[in-house]
Order: structure tokens, then sequence, then C-alpha cells
């Protein structure tokens, strides 16, 4: 699946300060029935976002206009639960690019890396720092710059780096995916299948 | 240099080391269901790619099969687009399907053991988290996205980083009415949801070592409920008794090469872990959560923390008790039950069914609850019958369903209504799991079976001899 590059990306923010915000809430199951990938935007937390009769929750973020952005900002432990890649693509497809936390589930972080989320794990306070930034001015913005493995507040210009390891950002860098350095090693792989014990 | 069971496992499968990246990770056995691999045969199609060895993918229809009236065709239009398209992609690449109505047909991670696929020493991937439950086995077994589904399809390979390797050793002997589902709720309430974010974890110690492999599958199971990619176990006798004669098991001189190979499939004796945490069995009491999140657990006989002891958040954990109903310092005994549900990858395999019977034996089902019995594969439901424990359920009030996922993600008609309190045997309690609104509480089938003979969550011990 081709996604867009990522380099630099200069963005106001969603914050969603909870933790454990699992996939389950993310994209409920029953929204995992398509053949395709399409419209999982739409059910982007589903169950927090609108009511029963499908009219919006008007306290939950995503229903509030005063927030948006490519950057979705939220607690620790973000996307625990369940392998499901629909809830990343739900927040791909909704439009986010980056999500910030102080500390991401494992199979969350693989999936978004593999679609072209950039998961950016921060130290808590500058997380901290970051939702008082977007409390106190809804419009700031962070500066994400994945070449240089920076996150900055633009506000005030203080700056974190975080870690991701070379292979991953040269993949989303230049929008490769790892089938196609796979697909160049087929003989290798194919050796190797051969003396396998079982 | 010594080496954990992990790190033997692991670096037999690496066909390349990246530097500063992930390692390109053989896959020995790949399992598929219906509804995490649409998306991936897409994906060949569209780069023009077929399957590389498709001997060694599997595909059987569980998350969003009925659980009644199997036979018939499916109702919901979207699940049998999705089985149908299951079936086709598999007949289209050679692959191995089960679907509904085949005599193997079940829960990927009941049906992949019970045949004999599932054996030590090999790497295990499914677009399903639970595929940590192989891990029993003494396999490196984890769960995967979609566009890694595609990359094994393509590839037999994925990109993984290796993770850390963190050792939980339980020691001991447990008590009355405590079973391995316990052992792992308790053990995951210790240390939270994320606990064992970023390891890989072994079992160790006479607990597990005296364990049965069907309560060694219950607690790899659950590993991924702390956040571990996956949790395993060093094969031993009782693993080669349980593989020996099934159907797909190795035969002959072929079992006689493994079983020398699988042999050395333990942690040498001054190997290290990033990280080692010990319990004693006598401290673990029948559990069960109360929150929404496994983490959210405790001893039944226990009251509901305070915030201020828990390791979440202050937001998250009132926002979870909120949603339940409950509040802090209550107790969860005598809460009264709607739903209780048996099954699931964790708690739906034959030695589940009997002790839920043990329990409702003589009994009858509580008025108020409406329980949901459900085998994790056919040859678990044959058991069931052959046993003689349908009789026992019958004769109580209880109807056994067909197998599948079921009320465990509710994918199917099996949903808890908005507000009902389900006392599940499966492995998650997030907000609306079980049906949009649901309220569940974690348990082991002995504390299931006393909730639906009574109609409110009961102590176990209060129910057996």
């Amino acid at each position: 699946m081709a996604y867009d590059k990522f380099t630099v990306l200069k963005s106001t923010c969603v914050p969603l300060p909870l933790e454990n915000v699992d996939t389950d809430q993310i994209i409920p199951a029953r929204f995992l029935k398509a053949t395709k990938r399409e419209a999982f935007g739409d059910n982007l937390f589903r169950d927090w976002r609108y009511n029963n009769d499908d009219s919006p929750k008007e306290d939950f973020v995503l229903n509030n206009d005063t927030y948006s952005g490519k950057v979705l900002v939220a607690g620790r432990n973000f996307g625990s639960g369940s392998s499901r890649e629909h809830a990343a693509w739900a927040i791909y497809d909704y439009g986010f690019r980056c999500v910030i936390s102080s500390f991401f589930a494992d199979i969350f972080k693989g999936n978004s890396l593999n679609i072209g989320i950039l998961p950016v794990t921060v130290s808590p306070e500058f997380l901290d720092k970051i939702f008082k930034d977007i409390e106190k001015d809804p419009n700031a913005q962070v500066e994400v710059n994945l070449p240089t493995q920076t996150v900055t507040l633009v506000s005030t210009g203080e700056s974190e780096s975080f870690e991701i390891n070379g292979y991953k950002k040269n993949n989303m860098v230049n929008g490769f995916d790892d089938i196609d350095y796979l697909q160049a090693m087929k003989e290798e792989i194919g050796s190797f299948e051969a003396a396998r014990p079982f | 240099m010594s080496k954990t069971l992990f790190d033997k496992v692991w670096d037999a499968h690496v066909v390349r080391s990246i530097e500063d990246g992930p390692d390109v990770f053989f896959i020995d056995r790949h399992f598929i269901h219906e509804v995490t691999s649409p998306v991936a045969f897409l994906g060949l199609e569209s780069r023009g790619v077929g399957v590389i060895f498709p001997e060694r993918t599997f595909a059987t229809a569980d998350h969003n099969t009925p659980t009644i009236n199997q036979h018939l065709p499916v109702e919901d239009p979207l699940s049998a687009n999705q089985l149908r398209a299951l079936e086709g992609n598999s007949a289209k690449y050679g692959i191995s399907h089960w679907g509904l109505g085949h005599q193997k047909n079940g829960i990927v991670h009941v049906v992949g053991p019970e045949n004999g696929i599932t054996l030590p020493g090999m790497t295990i991937v499914c677009g399903d988290s639970h595929t940590s439950t192989h891990g029993a086995f003494g396999a490196i077994a984890f769960g995967i996205g979609t566009s890694e589904v595609e990359m094994v399809l393509s590839s037999q390979c994925i990109m993984q980083p290796k993770p850390k390797k963190m050792k939980i050793t339980v020691n001991g002997k447990l008590g009355k009415a405590v079973t391995p589902k316990d052992v792992v709720l308790y053990v995951i309430a210790q240390i939270s949801a994320a606990g064992a974010t970023g390891y890989f974890v072994e079992y160790a110690g006479d607990v597990f070592e005296n364990m049965s492999m069907e309560g060694r599958m219950t607690v790899c199971n659950m590993t991924i409920e702390m956040g571990a990619r996956g949790g395993m176990i060093a094969p031993d006798e009782t693993t080669f008794a349980y593989l020996k004669g099934r159907e797909m098991s190795p035969k002959g001189e072929d079992w006689e090469k493994l079983l020398k190979y699988w042999a050395t499939l333990k942690t040498d004796d001054d190997a290290v872990f990033d990280k080692e945490l010990t319990y004693t069995a006598e401290e673990i009491e029948p559990q069960i959560t109360y929150g929404t999140n496994p983490g959210l657990g405790t001893s039944i006989s226990s009251t509901i923390p305070k915030a201020s002891d828990v390791i979440d958040g202050e937001a998250s954990y009132k926002k979870s008790l909120n949603y339940m109903g409950f509040a802090e310092g209550e107790s969860i005994i005598g809460k009264e039950v709607d739903y209780v549900f048996i099954g699931s990858c964790t708690n739906g395999r034959i030695e589940d069914f009997r002790a839920f019977a043990s329990i409702v034996k003589g009994r009858k089902k509580a008025d108020n609850v409406t329980a949901w019995l459900v085998p994790g594969s056919h040859i678990v439901e044959a058991q069931i019958k052959e046993e003689g424990l349908l009789d026992i359920f019958t004769e109580a009030g209880f109807v056994l369903r067909q197998p599948g996922c079921s009320a465990c993600l509710a994918m199917n008609d099996d949903k808890v209504p908005a507000g009902k309190l389900a006392v599940s045997t499966s492995n998650r309690n997030f907000e609306g799991r079980q049906g949009p609104n649901s309220r569940t509480l974690l348990a082991s089938p002995l504390v299931a079976a006393a909730a639906a003979v009574s109609g409110k969550v009961s102590d176990p011990r209060g129910f057996m001899d």
C-alpha cells in the first residue's frame, strides 16, 4: 500500500489526554467487516464520537471545531489491544499523519509505520507541555521533523528528539514499503525455506 | 554465548539482519481468518505478486461466524461477503481453508494446536493479537497487522526488530479454584496492561511446569494483554505428549528427529533477561476485572481499588469506573450478572468446559442470566458431547452453541446489550468490546460458572467440595 512520504510536518494538534486508548475504541469491531480499505475514517472513535442515533457527541474532541490538524496527541499506552490495522487506517484516513504520545502499544506502532503514520514517542514531561500548549492556544502548532528526528513546540521553540530506526525512517521519508524490499530477496528466502526442519 | 529459549528460536529464523533496522524474520506457520486478510490479498493483486509458500498458510473462518444455524446461509451480508472472500482467496492461491461447516473449523488459536499444526521451535503469526497463544508450545508466536499479512503471503517473512526479554516466574502450589486464567490475570493486574510492552515473555517456575497444555495456552494467550508481543514456555514431556499422534503432527523418523531438536529448546542456565519478575502461587486467589482494560483486575474477594492505588492515570481510571457503573472501594462480589460467556481463544477448550461443568453439575442456571456456551472448535464441541458434559449443561438449563469467536468481540450476533453486565472468560473488557455500551468482567470458567448458577458475582470456592 503506497502512502504519502513523510519529511517535515507543521500542524495544529487534536488533544486526547487519556491513557490506555485501545484499538477497540479507535475502531470498534463491528466496523471491521469490509473487504476493502475504504471509509474507515468515518468510524474513527465511533462510540466516543457519536450517540446511538448517529448524532455527534458534543463533548468529544473530534466534534469540537476548536481543534483540528494532522497531529493527534494522546496519553500513555496509545493503541493497546487488538492487532487490527484498521485502527491505523482509520487514523490515516481521517487525516492524521502523526500521533504523539509518551508510550505506544507495540503492534499499533508497527502498523502505523507500515502505512505511513509517524508514531512519535516523547517524554511524559514533553507530552504534558504539548497538552498545556494546546490548552492555552488551540491554534498552537508542533513541527515534527523526521529527518532530524525532532519535535518542536512552535510557540516556544522547545524541542525534543525522538527515536526511530534508520530503516523505517528511510522508508517513511521515501514512501517505500517492506514488501518492495522483501520481493528483492526472494532467492535468499527460498534457500532459507528449503533448509527449515518443518 | 548463553541464550534464552526466545533467543534460540528467534536466531534460527533470521534470514538477514538489517543494520540500524529490523531483522528479515522467517515465518514457519501463518494463520489467516476472514477479517484481517481480504485487504492483504487485494494488495497482492495490485502488486501482481503471488503467495510464495501456500502450504505454510492455513485459513479458518471464526471472527464473525454465527454460533447457531451454521448450516444456513450467513444472514449478515457483510459477514457473508468476508467469508466468501476468504474462501475465494484460499482457493485461488492454494491455501488450506477450514470454512464454516468444515469439520476442522473453529477459532484459529484453538484449531492450530489441536490439529498438530503448531509445533515447538516454530515462528507463527496471524492477523490477530492472540496468536501469542501458540507460545505455549515453545514457539515464537505473535499478532501482526494486515500489511504484514501481505508480507508473509508474498515472502514468508516480516521485518521485525527483536524485542527485549522478560522472565516471569511463578513458584508454589495454586490454591483451590485458582486456574491458569487466574494466574495470568493476577500477573497483568500486578504490572498493568502496558507492563510488558516492548518485551517478549518467557514463563518459568513449577506452576507452569505442572500446568496442562491447555492451561499454558490460556496463559500465553493473555500475555498480549500485559502489552507483550507474546509469551512462551519451554517445551517438555507435557508438550510432546499433547502433540504426539495429532493429525498433522510429524510422525515416525521425523518425530524422533524433532524430539532431539526440541530437547535443546530451553533457556541456558546463565542466560540473561532484560527484566525478571517472580510471584508466589499461594498469593493468587480467583481473579476478576472491574475496569475497562485487563490490567484493572483484582482478587474476587477484594474491593475495587482507589484511584491513588492504581498505575493507570487518574483520568482514564475514573472514566473506566464511570463506564462500568462502579465506585472505588466497592465489593465486586454480589453484583448482579446479566450475561455469562464461556468460550473464545482464551477459554474455549475442553478443560474449560470441564471446569464450568464441575460447578454447574446438579445446579440450575439462574433465571436472570443469559448464558452463551461456545466451544472453540468442532473438535471441542464433539468432546463436550462425548464426555457427557452436554447432558450436565442441558440438565442445568444451558444450551450449547456452535464454535466461533462469538461474544469475545461481538462481530457476529452474540452481542451483550447496552448497560448489561457480563462475566466473560474471554480476554478483553474494553469499552463496548462485547457490544456497544456493554460491561464486561473477565474471569475464569469457574468464576463464570459460579455467576451463571447464582446470578451474581460469586466466589467459586463456595461452590466446590
